[in-house]
């Protein structure tokens, strides 16, 4: 600790600190525009001069001076920076004046208007008017993919753009060329980005010169109604903020959350938001002669209810989809249990995922911010850059931190994880070689902490079980397993997973499981609570749940329309069983319900009432079966012992390598299916659509 | 005036031979292993106690840079990178030493590495300098042959000395800009802290000199701290390679002592001003970006550091530019303003836009189509660059032009009058060059 005077405040602060981290400890804001927290220091903008007492007579980078770089006074005296004196004063003004000399102060037409940092800092720093008579500098505007779109006559030159995309999304596909007045920002040869995480240069950018495409002029920041929401795109749960206006989502952006997301999101999760109004299930259907046809709510409640009422309770089952909340779910299983049947599943691609070995062997045990102690990362048959973008960023930013010395090492799948990896080889036998030895388990074994990251490509397969306990057995064998760290981890695809499994979506005795219910004559009537990734083989009488005209909706019988994520407020449990809540930010289109409250309703036509009337009545009945999904925002701790049944439990693997579970990022589920945006950046990445010339 | 036989350079001029023989017949590499064989620390206090000051223009001392290299080595190399990166307008005393005494510079490479720790070390060529880049190559190739430098060298110090080709960038001759195209990475100038001598190429520790600095170690080290100490003023001390141009009869590159005076420099080396010492307009003194001396200040000025600091001026490089009463100054530091705009590497907000706006006010301002208080508004704008960028590239950017504000402001006020009297017609006839 070092202590340091702030404008007459003395401050005790880690000698590491910059002078600007010093500042904001001594609580005055300091002005800037290329610092940002989790990038590199560029020190370029100039804007954070502060003024330090004893130093040169000039002004310092507050970004890029430590605290431990300044020499205390004569007598030992903490070394003084001012931030208010006529120094400071005219050096933001000049700053200021020059950064606004080539901008090109077309706020009213600029979509960062309102939320530019340019704007608020001209207001709070600046001055009136520029003396700057001359002809503003002009900048072809570039293309940058379908994303993020560029208007370069208003950059700044940060550099935050460059800098994120070379160290936090590992793709060096922006950069900085020309000198001088002359310097642009473009990705060289005007191609599109090649990064999931590109969306967020946009925010990153302070001004208005990376913007979001697909929300170009739509709307206003201050015309918007922000809501706190969690992500459904993949299993990280990431943080974000849903902005609607009127009922409308206008677009999605990133909350911080220093444990899941810090402050990125994926591009699917930022810009799947038009996904949300095209393919809309609007009203309930009942299929008649072959055809779906429009229905009232009785009339498709009557036909659920004609069928289930003359089926056999075992023949009647329910699959539970990615996107589905804890409450859904929930509410699901007791219906189905009411209704005598224990065929209930939550593992629409066949995970071989068993809650009765415990949480621990589900989870991704070290968290998703426990990555950052890691010092040897296994990944068997996963693709984390697919599927957890973010959760890939965590992976890439601890192999930057450790200055490339991480150890990684996959089985399964190649596929370019933004970061080296040692490829060991393709499938079980691999993974059961290193079991035994091998030169990589000698790395997971003198690692601190080992960290084995089990994904779907691994356990959605016939030998998913054998596979998992044999990971398992691996992990416990390394050492990764141990007191104050579990390193054995599952990475999830879905985000409803965990949650479901936490509350027992899985066949109990006698039931079938998904695979079974959707095979030719498993079930007599399906319950599809938003499974799409699953085909019901033709016989079975399939009620659909859900939100969009997708797989499940196209072989429904009946479609009792539902609530996309954005509407309705839900529970949802991340793959490190982080239990995170979403707010309701708009309203689902037409007829459409909230699934809870269509559950709720159905059951009480099947003559199985559920008990409760309210949302929040079922939020206690969950929380009464399982208390850990009251504890929200936390992580309910799993006994590893789980793990050591898991590892003794064997099994034969097959031969075969681990397949890759995502094949296209873009279009994962019926959501992103519906979006046109999705749709062109999936097509851009297959090569497609060339690229259009920048507008 | 500095005699014969102090003389460092002597073959400045490319008279003898540059090559490996010449070198020898004139004194160089004479007794260096003797040199090296008494320690760092007696030629790190004896280049101190030379008084030597860096020649690349800051006039930092040369020995205590030196010694603010660790000097226990942590595991990482130690680096010397020499500055050829000779690209100011107005100086060109490093090109001299490359092509027509390349050894003294190697010489003092090895010295200099020794006494730093380093057994490596880089000469970073500016970009446009061919023929400078081949005589050294080829010097550096004699010393391999000769065994005078090498892994297995007869100095019993393992050292390799590369001649790096830069791509011809003005930044590049900013130390940390130096090391980052070194690198290969673009040549934009790094923060400091921390200092090359902690973090420097490669991340490890780096002393960046120029050629002149280290050129004249070996020289230093053989004749004893003291002779040099003794040329010159104190502070002030030493000889130095001086470059007259401009509006002199015979332009040239010459050795004298510091402290000359500028008069005794140009009549003596430079052949006197052209149509007189009456004819002189001013001078710059140090290579572009020293802020301009006017000829009334001219009459008994000191050429070194202090001398020139006391006209608000700098000494710079000492590359010394001397211009008579036909020049056009205004148009001469718009020239100028012209070079820092487009050398400007974009890192930095101030110079990036700052440069462009001085020069384009001041293009106008050589034609007179400004206002008179823009003069002012001019003025301020070079104090908001300087000393508010990464580097001293901003400050150069500044200088020159607060240089014309301040000597030559009724210049830029006629300027303005003549046009605003006969603002369009024919051209305002200039004078000529």
């Amino acid at each position: 600790m070092a202590k340091i005077v702030v404008d007459g405040t003395e401050v005790d602060v880690p000698a590491e600190y910059t002078l600007l981290q010093a500042c904001e400890a001594a609580g005055v804001e300091i002005p800037r525009f290329c610092f940002h927290e989790r990038l590199s220091i560029a020190g370029n903008c100039r804007m954070c001069l502060v003024e330090v007492k004893g130093g040169p007579p000039k002004p310092t980078a507050s970004c890029a001076m430590a605290v431990k770089d300044l020499r205390p006074g004569p007598n030992g005296e903490p070394p003084v920076v001012l931030t208010k004196s006529p120094m400071v004063k005219k050096a933001r003004e000049g700053v200021m004046e020059f950064l606004l000399i080539n901008h090109p102060l077309d706020c009213p037409i600029c979509d960062q208007g309102g939320e530019c940092d340019l704007q608020d800092q001209a207001m709070a720093y600046g001055v009136d008017t520029s003396r700057f008579a001359e002809n503003k500098r002009a900048v072809e505007d570039k293309y940058i993919g379908p994303l993020v779109r560029t208007s370069m006559n208003r950059c700044i030159h940060c550099t935050r753009c460059v800098r994120f995309t070379t160290e936090v999304a590992g793709a060096s596909d922006l950069g900085a060329i020309g000198r001088g007045e002359d310097m642009e920002i473009t990705t060289y040869l005007e191609h599109a980005m090649r990064s999931e995480m590109q969306g967020n240069v946009a925010d990153l950018c302070p001004v208005g010169a990376l913007t979001h495409k697909p929300y170009a002029f739509h709307a206003r920041p201050w015309e918007l109604n922000k809501t706190e929401s969690i992500d459904v795109m993949d299993a990280v749960g990431s943080n974000i903020r849903i902005d609607t206006r009127g009922r409308e989502v206008m677009r999605i952006l990133p909350r911080t959350n220093d444990a899941v997301n810090e402050e990125w999101i994926s591009d699917k999760t930022r810009y799947v938001w038009d996904g949300l109004k095209t393919q809309r299930l609007d009203r309930p259907y009942v299929r008649k002669g072959g055809r779906l046809v429009p229905a009232t709510w009785p009339e498709a409640f009557d036909a659920v209810a004609a069928k289930v009422k003359a089926t056999p309770a075992k023949r009647i089952g329910a699959i539970v989809g990615d996107l589905a909340s804890v409450e859904e779910a929930f509410a699901l299983k007791q219906l189905l249990t009411k209704l005598g049947s224990a065929s209930i599943d939550c593992r629409q691609d066949g995970a071989a995922l068993d809650p009765s070995l415990g949480r621990a062997s589900y989870l991704f045990n070290a968290g998703i911010a426990g990555i950052e102690e890691a010092d040897a990362i296994l990944l068997v048959g996963t693709d984390p850059r697919h599927e957890a973008s973010v959760l890939n960023a965590r992976i890439r930013k601890r192999w930057r931190a450790t200055g490339g010395k991480l150890k990684i090492a996959l089985v399964g799948a190649q596929a370019d994880l933004t970061y080296p990896y040692e490829y060991l080889g393709a499938g079980p036998e691999t993974l059961a070689d290193l079991a035994g030895s091998g030169t990589f388990a000698d790395v997971l074994k003198g690692a601190e902490k080992p960290l084995v990251i089990v994904g779907q490509g691994a356990l959605a397969r016939a030998d998913g079980a054998a596979v998992l306990s044999l990971a398992a057995r691996l992990a416990l064998s390394v050492g990764a397993v141990k007191d104050g760290w579990n390193g054995f981890g599952v990475l999830h695809t879905a985000a409803s997973r965990v949650g479901a499994l936490d509350v027992g979506c899985v066949p109990g005795e006698g039931g079938l499981d998904a695979a079974a219910l959707a095979a030719p004559g498993g079930a007599d009537v399906v319950f599809l609570l938003g499974a799409d990734e699953i085909d019901v083989a033709p016989g079975a009488f399939v009620v659909y749940l859900g939100t969009h005209g997708d797989r499940g909706a196209h072989r429904a019988d009946v479609i009792l329309p539902g609530a996309a994520y954005s509407e309705k407020s839900g529970l949802y449990v991340n793959t490190e069983g982080r239990v995170q809540f979403a707010n309701r930010a708009a309203f689902p289109p037409g007829d459409a319900r909230e699934d809870w409250a269509i559950l709720r309703a159905l059951s009480e036509v099947l003559g199985q009432k559920l008990p409760y009337d309210q949302l929040s009545a079922l939020r206690a009945a969950l929380v009464a079966a399982h208390p850990h999904i009251g504890r929200i925002g936390a992580i309910e701790a799993a006994d590893p012992a789980g793990l050591t049944a898991l590892a003794q439990r064997g099994g034969n693997t097959d031969k075969g390598g681990f397949a890759p579970v995502i094949t296209d990022f873009y279009l994962t589920n019926p959501i992103a299916r519906a979006s046109a945006v999705m749709a062109e950046c999936s097509a851009l990445r297959l090569g497609g659509v060339a690229a259009v010339a920048a507008e | 005036m500095l005699q014969d036989k102090d003389r460092i350079f002597t073959n400045l001029y490319g008279i003898h031979d540059f090559g490996l023989k010449g070198a020898l017949m004139r004194g160089n590499w004479d007794g260096t292993k003797g040199i090296l064989e008494k320690g760092r620390d007696w030629i790190i206090n004896e280049m101190k106690s030379s008084g030597l000051r860096g020649r690349g223009g800051a006039g930092f001392s040369t020995g205590l840079k030196w010694s603010f290299m660790p000097k226990q080595s942590d595991g990482r190399p130690h680096y010397l990178v020499v500055n050829a990166d000779e690209s100011e307008p107005g100086t060109c005393k490093d090109r001299e030493i490359m092509r027509n005494d390349p050894h003294t510079l190697i010489e003092g490479c090895l010295i200099a590495s020794f006494a730093m720790g380093a057994h490596a070390a880089y000469i970073y060529v500016r970009g446009e300098f061919i023929r400078e880049r081949e005589r050294l190559q080829a010097a550096v190739d004699q010393a391999y042959e000769a065994k005078l430098i090498g892994k297995d060298n007869i100095h019993g110090y393992p050292f390799d000395l590369y001649v790096h080709h830069g791509a011809g960038a003005y930044i590049c001759g900013e130390e940390t800009a130096l090391i980052e195209s070194l690198e290969g990475k673009k040549g934009m100038p790094r923060l400091k802290p921390p200092f090359p001598a902690n973090m420097g190429l490669y991340g490890c520790p780096t002393t960046v000199n120029n050629v002149e600095s280290i050129a004249v170690a070996p020289e230093i080290l053989r004749r004893g701290a003291a002779w040099f100490a003794g040329i010159g003023r104190p502070n002030n001390v030493g000889t130095k390679l001086f470059g007259i141009m401009g509006h002199v009869n015979t332009p040239c590159v010459v050795e004298d002592a510091m402290g000359i005076t500028f008069r005794e420099l140009v009549e003596k080396h430079g052949g006197g001003i052209r149509g007189g010492w009456d004819n002189l307009l001013a001078i710059i003194p140090g290579g572009a970006s020293c802020p301009m001396v006017p000829a009334a200040a001219c009459e008994d000025l000191i050429m070194d550091f202090d001398g020139l600091r006391s006209v608000k001026s700098s000494f710079g490089t000492a590359g010394c530019l001397v211009m008579d009463k036909s020049t056009d100054v205004v148009r001469a530091i718009t020239r100028i303003s012209y070079f820092f705009k487009h050398e400007s590497c974009g890192q930095c907000t101030p110079c990036r836009e700052g440069t462009g706006w001085m020069w384009r006010v001041l293009n106008r301002m050589s034609e007179g189509r400004a206002q008179k208080r823009e003069i002012d508004v001019l003025l301020e704008v070079t104090t908001q660059i300087e000393g508010h960028t990464i580097c001293a590239l901003g400050d150069a950017a500044a200088w020159p032009v607060q240089g014309l504000i301040r000597n030559f402001r009724h210049e830029i006020e006629k300027r303005i009058d003549q046009y605003a009297a006969n603002p369009h017609p024919d051209p305002v006839p200039m004078a000529a060059e």
